[in-house]
């Protein structure tokens, strides 16, 4: 008996008529949970009852806590037939359970139904009881936390990161029961609701369960999906980051997690301006890569049938098919090398995009990986063996991945799905990675003495741009240059990633959203023709799109993405891509090359004029992006750092796709590696086809930019107002005949007219940014094309921008780095006896993981900056901090050592000071409810966590053109989701939600039959969240200023 | 190719205060557009056409849903659906309350009922407002004056806290409400050229001095419905024995030698003044006998203009004339030594006084 339910009902207000003869309703209320009810006396008479009920106590285990959601229900006594519902409220207990989250919940919650959407409000309490319980065998889970955040909440400090964690649950859906044929469609629906709230609490418990095995608190990053499957069933899976959180007390926090208020980073080193001082001394290796890693994996038709789509991997230029090339002896090596505890386990995952500095050592590229499989196959459809298969079967494609690129880790980490009939995609993707393993066990002990500003700030800004993998056994033909900041290590000429841009990271200009579209046709088919069909095209496809991002890149003079969300839909007659990314100039490294046009047949007078015109739209197009960004590189000076710098106009290819042909992908890369320009040939129908869509894409407005990632590179002195919004647009297409060009322009036109009209309804706020623009496509029948976009409008400073950009190359909006410091990995066990290196500096074990590396040189600076790094652990802050800056000048001068240590320093203060710069304004009413998809609330700190939030809706209509039509009913549920969620946040004691995202919305109409039915699940952390205050910016102006001095 | 669903929602409600002006005059969503078209919005703001049309379509559902709410402002304040920050709430009652002049001279008056409602397509014709903004102008009158009918208290006070107005807009409909409780005739072509807010001071002016709320606090603790609303029927009744200034021909005479002597030399109509008195006190007291009919009540404004108003101005006496008249022909009866009922004559005189100085005009 470990816990006690405690529910108090005590008035309702708003409600709707029930009874047409008094204008009045008669109304009570049911409360249940588990199988027990209790019900309120009848307040007669009333649209305003006041039942001031007794506390309702329900007596449970804390498994079903965990599982079950309070359930309210509000109805109109009828005396002479049944009652009436009024509608429901479901409250999700869990934020209860924790000790550290709220303590109780008290509020107005909307009485929902799923017919007719909101009705009246409910005034509840509720409290929970809990008692310990010892049992070893638990089943619950209770006191782990869940963040839907995909970096180390604020406030807390990571003591350790477990990795992976995943679960899976199945059932069968009520709407596909023989029941439903005679149950109403509210009974119905609401089945479906309570069937999806007890699952999801299912899932969370047994997460739970697995961060308790693993000796977790908590998990980050925690995404949860629902399957709608159809016939073969509903599930609901879940994967995350386990972690073992600690809340930093007041007094450590102000140590560890200042919020700098002005003082730009010390970044004179990496200070566009500061060309001669930039090069730092580092070790220097690197590839470049440019990838394409088809994973061939077998199509099996076992007992369900699966195929298993060649797989892509985006680093760089995206070309190329190595497909499982193994030879090597290097490769082997590195391969052994990687044996460390994090490749021990099954996953060596991690669902967070954003990293305490330093924790990220090397990034490889995007790895990626998609699965056909026929739903109709699944033996035991009920049980969840075969769906755990599949994914598992795609996690380890990923992994292999991983491997290849050298890496032993995966960042960014996500997974989907797309179903359409019996036919469903399972998609995983995020971006191969090599940690850091410093961060070990011992670093954790000490932590509280341990600042950031104890590194040298001069940072390793530009390491995690270097290569992972073996530059003489690349994994896939690369063009690698010097890394452009340290000029030791080498760079790929791109890089593509599932991440958030590090904070650390150094950006020249500004950043801009980047999106490739792609609609193909496809035959209509059924069963493993289908499937077959599908699985022929996606290769094509996600080359296609790679393409079409990487030209998309040139042409605005970028060299890295950040951010990259592929995403492959599946309708009955085509196939949706849609890819969307942060596009960046990454200091470190080279500038592209330009795009260069040529005609197929030279000599033709006419057609060469033709290409001079196009080849001139494009540089001028270039040009104009340059300027429009910002993006003005430093000259780098030879200054005899030695290193064969690449030109840096060289030119690069454009990559033509034939996705016509049947060609191997890697027939497609042959060039890739030579110097001349490439020749875009313009006889090429599809070519022209691109060279539009390449120069269609609108720039933003003046005054507004956008991104895919949580902030803006090159932005960073936001202001407190925010606007967070969904939008949700479907086309018809009336037009049967098709072809893959009218459709991809009508879907690129979609897109861009989604973002023309963001513009427009905010025009009044610019100067502003929309941030994390996340699209969503779907094709909910056979010619309806669905896009779906939540996102937030972000005001800043535009003076204080123009004022000193430079100086704040490297900080970043949010402050989401500050509390972070310590990250440590649980890898250290194995790292040690895995090392094969001989490290210059002996004995210390932490080194090794790089190990990738078969270039002796780099291998040991990285050593050395290592070593150095735990070294300075023991010194006091204030040396280290003063010494900063100085170092980095004498850079070339000085020891390896020290200078590697620079490297390594994190540099953490980047992201808080903007953000206590940024003026704070009036936080508004106490009712507001702030919503945001990223992980801050500008000009505000959040100081406590209060839960996940996470809600299913139904809402089915049968007056449809009553409703004003599709848009009417779907605005008014978009709207009541909110309206619930905030309502829970508020009921929490919150007044904001972070992370927030809309998982699902899956729209049926009908409207000959004047029906439509939606269902949307969303999720977020419900926070506190106070404004900045001026007594922290001071002691923080306080520490910067050391900093400051002794950057200048 | 059609958009088949095309929606915009934000976790703070985003309202165009123009777009919302536009829906409040009755736009069709086409109208709006081309209207918006016109203001320039496309000019300053690089977008097509489609993006005007996609955000005017969202923003009248967002208000479509919103009018419910804003029945019941109080409402507005509590509900959970729509997150607008509270000085927009305001605007958003304020704009929805708001109402045009010449529409509202149209049904001044009227007895808010469904029959003044089925003439709103000829005072629409009419007045040039559309059809939809006179049913949400007409339907604000008719809602407001069944809320306050029922309410104790002052009435203007009872506006303002039942629809959460600003204090001009609620004395607005105080003034509404009061003549269409009282049914003022104001249509006749002799009053055409009185504006509304002629008439809403006049009103402010009968609720403030005759009507049972005007006499002091005291009284609004009697058990009386509609205060504010119906005049003091006692003070009616008292205003009959105003009538000795015409009948008793020397208190007649008295009081125009009175007026006259203080005229005298102060203006140039004084000729006519010293003619026109009788004839004039004649008026001005006859109404006020005549007010215990309720038909002569609702003729109160024709009859001050027809009385007073019309013979003043064909012998062209300024509105100082008229002022320094009336304050004259006030004072003296205070003179006169029979003349017994003071209190009663200042507080018909107080109003008559203010409200022909601001019915005295072209």
């Amino acid at each position: 008996m470990p816990g006690k339910l405690k529910a108090k009902i005590v008035a309702g207000r708003h409600l709707p008529v029930m009874d047409r003869a008094s204008d009045l309703t008669d109304a009570f209320v049911e409360v249940k949970f588990g199988n027990t009810t209790f019900k309120t006396d009848v307040c007669p008479k009333s649209l305003n009852p006041q039942w001031n009920s007794e506390w309702f106590k329900f007596e449970v285990d804390d498994e079903d806590l965990q599982d079950e959601p309070l359930q309210i229900t509000v109805l109109d006594h009828d005396t002479y037939s049944a009652n009436d519902a009024i509608g429901k409220v479901y409250i999700d207990i869990d934020p209860l359970l924790c000790t550290e989250a709220a303590s109780i919940i008290s509020g107005w919650f909307p009485i929902y139904d799923t017919i007719h959407g909101i009705r009246g409000e409910i005034n509840v309490l509720v409290k929970v009881e809990l008692f310990n319980d010892l049992n070893r065998f638990r089943q619950s889970s209770c006191g782990v936390k869940f963040f839907c955040t995909t970096s180390i909440p604020y406030s807390y400090r990571a003591v350790m990161v477990h990795g992976f964690v995943e679960e899976l649950v199945v059932n069968e859906d009520p709407e596909y029961q023989w029941i439903d044929r005679i149950r109403t469609p509210r009974a119905s629906n609401e089945a479906r609701q309570r069937l999806i709230s007890l699952m999801s609490g299912e899932l969370q418990r047994k997460i739970g369960l697995k961060v308790l095995e693993m000796g977790g608190n908590a998990v980050v990053g925690y995404l949860q999906c629902f399957d709608l499957e159809g016939e073969s069933g509903l599930v609901v899976r879940a994967i995350g980051t386990a972690c073992t959180l600690e809340k930093f007390s007041s007094g450590s926090a102000s140590i560890t997690c200042p919020h700098p208020s002005t003082a730009p980073p010390s970044n004179a080193c990496n200070s566009p301006k500061d060309g001669k001082e930039s090069p730092l001394a580092h070790g220097c290796r690197s590839t470049h890569n440019s990838p394409v890693h088809s994973a061939c994996s077998s199509q099996r038709l076992s007992q369900n049938f699966s195929v298993s789509v060649p797989t892509l991997i985006f680093t760089g230029m995206g070309s190329g098919g190595s497909a499982g090339k193994e030879a090597g002896p290097l490769k082997t090596l590195l391969r052994q090398q990687t044996q460390t505890t994090l490749e021990q386990r099954e996953f060596p995952f991690f669902t967070l995009t954003s990293f305490p500095p330093g924790f990220l050592v090397h990034v490889g590229g995007v790895v990626s990986a998609r699965s056909v499989k026929l739903l109709d196959r699944i033996h035991n459809p009920d049980e969840p063996e075969t769906r755990d298969a599949w994914w598992e079967e795609i996690r380890q494609e990923i992994k292999s991945h991983a491997k290849a690129l050298g890496c032993h880790a995966v960042v960014g980490y996500s997974e989907n799905t797309s179903i359409c009939e019996e036919v469903c995609i399972l998609s995983a993707s995020g971006t191969a990675a090599i940690l850091n393993p410093r961060y070990m066990r011992e670093g954790c002990l000490d932590v509280g003495s341990i600042d950031h500003r104890f590194d040298d700030p001069s940072p390793p800004n530009c390491g995690f741009c270097h290569i992972p993998y073996d530059e003489l056994n690349m994994p896939f033909p690369a063009q690698l240059a010097y890394c452009y900041q340290c000029r030791r290590q080498k760079v790929p000429d791109v890089l593509f990633t599932t991440i958030d841009l590090p904070a650390e990271a150094a950006v020249t200009g500004k950043g801009c959203l980047i999106q490739a579209r792609l609609c193909r046709l496809k035959k209509k088919a059924q069963g493993e023709v289908n499937a077959t069909a599908i699985s022929n095209l996606l290769p094509f496809m996600e080359y296609e799109l790679h393409t079409q991002l990487m030209n998309k890149l040139k042409l605005r003079s970028m060299n890295a993405l950040f951010g990259l969300h592929i995403q492959i839909s599946v309708g009955e007659n085509m196939l949706l891509g849609l890819a969307s990314a942060t596009g960046v100039y990454l200091t470190a490294l080279p500038a592209p090359g330009g795009i260069q046009i040529a005609g197929k047949t030279p000599g033709d007078l006419n057609n060469e004029q033709h290409v001079a015109a196009i080849q001139k739209r494009i540089n001028d197009a270039i040009a104009k992006n340059k300027e429009l960004y910002q993006i003005n590189p430093p000259e780098l000076t030879d200054e005899g750092v030695g290193s064969p710098i690449p030109e840096p106009r060289q030119r690069s290819r454009i990559f033509r796709s034939h996705s016509e042909s049947s060609d191997e992908l890697s027939e497609l890369d042959l060039s890739h590696g030579k110097k001349d320009a490439f020749v875009l040939e313009i006889d090429d129908t599809d070519a022209v086809e691109d060279i539009h869509s390449l120069l269609t894409d609108a720039p933003p407005p003046a005054g507004f930019h956008s991104c895919s990632t949580e902030t803006m590179p090159g932005i960073y002195n936001w202001t407190s107002g925010i606007q967070m919004f969904t939008s949700v647009r479907v086309l018809r297409l009336n037009n049967t005949n098709l072809t893959n060009q009218g459709l991809n322009k009508i879907f690129t036109d979609l897109c861009e007219n989604l973002l023309k009209s963001f513009y427009f309804k905010l025009r009044s706020t610019v100067p502003c940014c929309l941030c994390h623009l996340n699209f969503t496509v779907a094709v909910p029948e056979e010619e309806l094309v669905q896009v779906s976009v939540t996102a937030v409008a972000m005001t800043f400073d535009k003076d204080q921008n123009q004022e000193k950009p430079p100086e704040k190359a490297t900080t970043k909006g949010g402050s989401e780095t500050e509390d972070q410091l310590q990250f440590p990995l649980e890898l250290s066990a194995d790292s040690s006896s895995t090392s094969p290196q001989p490290s210059k500096i002996s004995g210390v074990a932490e080194n090794t993981i790089v190990s990738t590396r078969a270039v002796s040189v780099d291998y040991g600076s990285f050593a050395d900056r290592c070593s150095t790094w735990l070294e300075l652990l023991r010194l006091k802050a204030h040396t280290i901090r003063r010494g900063s800056v100085k170092t980095s000048r004498r850079t070339q001068s000085l020891a390896h050592s020290v200078s590697s240590l620079e490297h390594c320093s994190p540099l953490p203060e980047g992201r808080s000071r903007s953000l206590c710069s940024s003026r704070s304004f009036g936080v508004g009413s106490v009712t507001m409810v702030k919503m945001t998809p990223l992980s801050f609330l500008p000009g505000t700190r959040i100081i406590k966590y209060l839960g996940i939030i996470n809600m299913f809706f139904i809402r089915e209509t049968t007056s449809l053109r009553e409703e004003g039509g599709v848009s009417g009913f779907l605005h008014s549920f978009i709207a009541e989701v909110f309206a619930m969620v905030r309502a829970h946040v508020a009921a929490l004691g919150g007044n904001a939600v972070v992370s927030y995202s809309m998982k699902d919305c899956v729209l049926m109409e009908n409207p000959n039959k004047n029906q439509a039915q939606c269902l949307i699940n969303v999720s977020g952390d419900a926070v506190i969240c106070v404004r900045e205050t001026d007594q922290e910016q001071t002691t923080n102006t306080g520490q910067t200023c050391g900093t400051i001095d002794g950057a200048t | 190719m059609a958009v088949e669903l095309d929606v915009f929602v934000g976790n703070t409600t985003i309202m165009d205060e123009e777009v919302y002006q536009l829906w409040l005059d009755g736009y069709t969503v086409n109208d709006a557009v081309r209207a918006r078209m016109e203001g320039g919005v496309l000019d300053e703001f690089d977008a097509t056409a489609d993006v005007l049309l996609s955000d005017t379509m969202d923003q009248y559902r967002t208000f479509q849903m919103c009018e419910r709410l804003l029945h019941s402002p109080a409402k507005l304040a509590n509900q959970l659906l729509f997150q607008i920050p509270p000085h927009r709430q305001t605007m958003l009652i304020e704009r929805y309350y708001a109402f045009d002049d010449v529409f509202v001279r149209e049904v001044l008056g009227k007895k808010l009922s469904k029959g003044t409602k089925k003439d709103l397509d000829d005072i629409s014709a009419k007045t040039g407002v559309t059809l939809k903004s006179c049913r949400r102008q007409f339907d604000n009158f008719k809602r407001i004056f069944k809320v306050v009918e029922e309410l104790k208290g002052p009435l203007v006070e009872n506006i303002r806290q039942h629809f959460l107005l600003s204090d001009k807009l609620a004395r607005d409909y105080a003034a509404i409400v009061f003549f269409a409780n009282n049914r003022f005739e104001t249509g006749k072509k002799k009053l055409q050229y009185i504006t509304f807010q002629d008439f809403a001071f006049c009103a402010g002016q009968l609720i403030n001095n005759w009507t049972v709320g005007a006499v002091g606090e005291g009284l609004w603790l009697l058990p009386l419905a509609n205060m504010d609303v119906d005049l003091d029927k006692e003070f009616l009744q008292e205003l009959k024995e105003l009538k000795v200034l015409i009948t008793d021909k020397d208190l007649l005479d008295q009081h125009k030698s009175l007026v006259c002597t203080a005229l005298r030399g102060k203006t140039k109509a004084f000729n006519e003044m010293e003619a026109n008195f009788k004839n004039l006190s004649r008026g001005l007291v006859n109404i006020a006998t005549k007010l215990t009919n309720t038909k002569d009540v609702r003729d109160f404004f024709i009859d001050l203009v027809e009385k007073f108003i019309e013979p003043c101005r064909s012998d062209r006496w300024t509105a100082a004339d008229v002022k320094l008249y009336l304050t004259h022909y006030t004072n003296s009866a205070h003179i006169l030594d029979t003349f017994k009922h003071q209190v009663v004559w200042d507080r018909y005189m107080g109003v008559i006084k203010s409200c022909i100085f601001k019915m005295y005009h072209d």
